[in-house]
């Protein structure tokens, strides 16, 4: 009981002195771009009302959502396609190997040119970040299927959609996930990206605009905003993992255990 | 019926080829009990695969009940020596026996019943639940004995299922194996480096040369129907048929290792 | 490569080959496709138009500046998260109480999207490069504080008590002990962040501008419409990306070639 104690109080202890430091260190601050914290949280409960969630908060939500969506499943279902084929797979490498390197905010500008600035473009501009850790990750993972449990299938004859749903998909879970996660903090950067070039709501333009008309605190708020949402999707894809991947990590602590 | 016809297989690389299994013919009976032994590296799991319709032979043909095998045959299950890479991680044991099932197409009610049938067969009638990585390796092999019982083959291919597991657990096993095919009476090929296992098995033990393979010999194990690790293993008899089989393949190796240094 | 009597080598068998093949075919369907009118030649120009614009772009003097620049501001970054991040990941991962005070705060700052820092960035700095340098700094130093404590905690407890029942020092410890484990690890954190530092060097020129870089170029080249050398631009950025990924895994091979650790990326 007193060790939970002791461990709560140390993880809370250094954020606890990190605001406060920040708290008493910006008290006095009279800079126009480094407003005190106490004017920062003062600003907060106005700027983010119920209304401003609805009409900024959830754009943004609802775009990263299917746009993260859409990339799962194109990753997920382009990647099975080429892991399991060795010669599509030796003929697209060096192709995704390009597409990978490109950094994935350059392309925003030429989607914006062909699709518009509306709703699908910042969509599109979301699945294009996310897509390719995943894609590849999922390469990888069904490239290294154990051959064992290949053979298993095949001897028993499982096939089909059968096979790839409880034999290759789970078999590459662990890579895809990996993927994923990167490819979750990717969507949320072009989430971001795709608002600040050209967007009437959603959170990175709200926030841009607080700045372009010099509303600093209310703009430090904003960041805070974002982060949040930054880590709270990352504690959601934590808890997630760890059901799709409970065999996974089960399976190697037993493996340790046991040489 | 298994029929192995002039059976080859030769693996081609860059340049150099490496004859795995060199003509093999042997034919097994419907119900019968044989057993595959040879030195190791002798091309006995290339043999096995190519039976199991896993590995395309280079000559010679396969029949599974008369029917040629190029592709995994209907009415065959393998056991393979690796537990722990056969078993899904994922699946719990239960859902490992049924999967199979699934794909045969039969119906949730008759999978159960094979899956609490076969899990009984093997002695592990609570562990359906359990995931395979939370039970010991014997556990996790009489799992992969329950998998390939429910799918109710004739012919069941066994690769050195016990090479990986203790004494102890291996003498459970062999004793359960055979349990097993009496109670289902499939036809049963069993292959291992093991000579006192083959013998303690069979009913007929085919001893393997070293590689390019080809039969030795066929030999007839007329011990008693029942065996029994303490009596089987002291019988006179017993320590004789061993005791010929452990010359022959001696022999084989000696004859492996002139080839070898021969040009 | 000789190819033995008797064996031929199909086409289909060679991944260097059908990885050619494959290029060719894609820069040729997106030469055809809007040759053909499918795809709309105004905004798929052609690859011959873009090589050609490609071509133009080399010439000129304003896109080796852009190019210098934006290599110069993501090794500056770089090496800035890099070292900070192995200095503060050694000290951080060989104190357990320290590890335990900062492991909350790690968890709660790392997910934080860098781009969101870049209004802050923007009002803190009038220096468009300081700006873009700490996003790229922000982003890049977590991957390798990250694979750090990874590794410090990789330490084989019995080399630790062994160094420590003969009196080794801290810094000794530290030398022959922490350091050697941990280095794989960092050189999968640094391979890691020279992808994002390069990714956010370019999304900060893009998006601060005022700067001299390749982001900034696409920015302008968007803007007056030159889709063509956009293109180029893009390739160019991709190529930069390609070449970093190349040299990174490359020294990453060099450094650990002794090595005899089995190394593997951490499933973050």
């Amino acid at each position: 009981m007193t060790r939970t104690l002791g461990r709560i109080g140390l993880a809370l202890a250094l954020p606890v002195i990190l605001l406060v430091t920040w708290w008493f260190a910006s008290a006095d601050s009279t800079s126009f771009y480094q407003p005190p914290l106490e004017t920062i949280i003062k600003v907060f409960p106005h700027t983010w009302t119920a209304a401003t969630f609805k009409s900024d908060v959830l754009p943004s939500l609802i775009r990263l959502f299917i746009g993260y969506g859409l990339a799962l499943l194109l990753g997920i279902g382009l990647g099975v396609l080429i892991g399991a084929n060795r010669r599509l797979r030796a003929l697209l490498e060096p192709i995704l190997e390009f597409l990978r390197a490109i950094p994935p905010p350059v392309l925003v500008p030429v989607l914006i040119l062909i699709a518009g600035l509306g709703d699908p473009t910042k969509v599109l501009v979301i699945v294009v970040g996310g897509v390719w850790p995943i894609l590849l990750n999922t390469v990888e993972g069904v490239r290294g299927v154990d051959e064992v449990l290949a053979d298993t299938c095949r001897s028993y004859q499982i096939r089909g959609w059968l096979r790839i749903r409880t034999f290759i998909l789970r078999a590459a879970s662990p890579q895809i996930v990996v993927g994923a996660r990167q490819a979750l903090s990717i969507c949320i950067i072009m989430m971001v990206i795709g608002e600040l070039l050209g967007a009437t709501d959603g959170l990175g333009y709200t926030v841009v605009e607080f700045q372009r008309g010099f509303q600093i605190p209310e703009m430090w708020s904003g960041v805070f905003v974002l982060g949040l949402l930054g880590v709270l999707l990352s504690l959601a894809f934590t808890l997630v993992e760890r059901r799709v991947l409970n065999w996974y990590h089960g399976a190697r602590a037993a493996e340790r255990s046991g040489h | 019926m298994l029929e192995i016809r002039s059976l080859r297989k030769t693996y081609g690389g860059q340049g150099r080829t490496v004859e795995a299994l060199g003509d093999i013919t042997l034919t097994v009976d419907d119900g019968q009990f044989v057993c595959v032994v040879g030195p190791s590296g002798c091309g006995k799991t290339t043999l096995l695969r190519c039976l199991g319709g896993l590995l395309e032979p280079t000559a010679g043909e396969v029949r599974v009940s008369g029917q040629v095998v190029t592709g995994p045959p209907d009415g065959l299950a393998i056991v393979f020596q690796e537990y722990g890479r056969s078993l899904f991680p994922w699946l719990r044991v239960a859902e490992n026996i049924e999967l199979p099932l699934k794909s045969k197409g039969l119906g949730k009610a008759e999978r159960r019943t094979l899956v609490d049938e076969s899990l009984g067969a093997v002695g592990l009638a609570d562990a359906g639940k359990a995931y395979p990585w939370q039970l010991s390796g014997g556990m996790q092999q009489r799992v992969a004995i329950a998998r390939a019982i429910a799918f109710q083959p004739k012919v069941m291919l066994m690769d050195e299922p016990f090479a990986a597991v203790d004494a102890q657990t291996r003498a459970d096993l062999e004793d359960l194996v055979r349990t097993v095919w009496k109670r289902f009476g499939m036809t049963m090929l069993f292959v291992t480096h093991d000579i006192d296992e083959a013998v303690y098995l069979g009913e007929r033990v085919v001893m393997l040369s070293s590689s390019p393979t080809h039969v030795l010999e066929n030999l007839d194990i007329d011990l008693p129907s029942e065996r029994d690790q303490l009596k089987t293993r002291s019988d006179a008899r017993f320590v004789e048929l061993r005791s010929h089989v452990y010359a022959r393949i001696q022999e084989a190796k000696g004859a492996g290792v002139l080839r070898e240094t021969a040009p | 490569m000789t190819t033995s009597q008797g064996t031929r080598r199909r086409v289909g068998d060679s991944p260097a080959l059908l990885g050619l093949i494959g290029l060719v075919c894609f820069g040729g369907l997106l030469e055809v496709l809007p040759r053909a009118g499918v795809l709309p030649a105004e905004y798929f120009p052609p690859t011959s138009t873009i090589v050609r614009a490609l071509i133009d772009e080399l010439d000129r003097g304003g896109f080796w500046r852009a190019v210098a620049g934006t290599v110069t501001t993501w090794l500056i970054g770089l090496a800035i998260a890099v070292v900070a991040g192995i200095v503060l990941g050694i000290v951080i991962g060989s104190i357990p109480a320290l590890r335990l005070a900062t492991a909350s705060t790690v968890e709660f700052l790392r997910p934080i999207p860098s781009v969101a820092l870049l209004p802050l960035a923007i009002v803190l700095f009038s220096a468009p490069v300081r700006s873009i340098l700490l996003l790229v700094v922000y982003a890049s130093f977590w991957q390798v504080l990250i694979q750090v404590l990874h590794g410090v905690a990789d330490v084989d407890p019995v080399a630790r008590e062994t160094a420590a029942s003969y009196r080794l020092g801290r810094w000794r410890q530290a030398r022959y002990l922490v350091w050697p484990t941990t280095l794989p690890y960092a050189m999968t954190g640094i391979r890691l962040a020279a992808a994002v530092a390069l990714v956010l060097t370019i999304t900060g020129e893009l998006l601060i501008g005022g700067t001299k870089g390749i982001g900034e170029e696409i920015a302008v080249a968007q803007s007056s419409i030159a889709v063509p050398s956009m293109y180029a631009l893009i390739i160019v950025a991709g190529l930069i990306g390609l070449i970093a990924n190349l040299a990174t895994r490359r020294a990453e091979r060099l450094v650990l070639a002794w090595h005899p650790s089995v190394r593997r990326e951490l499933p973050l």
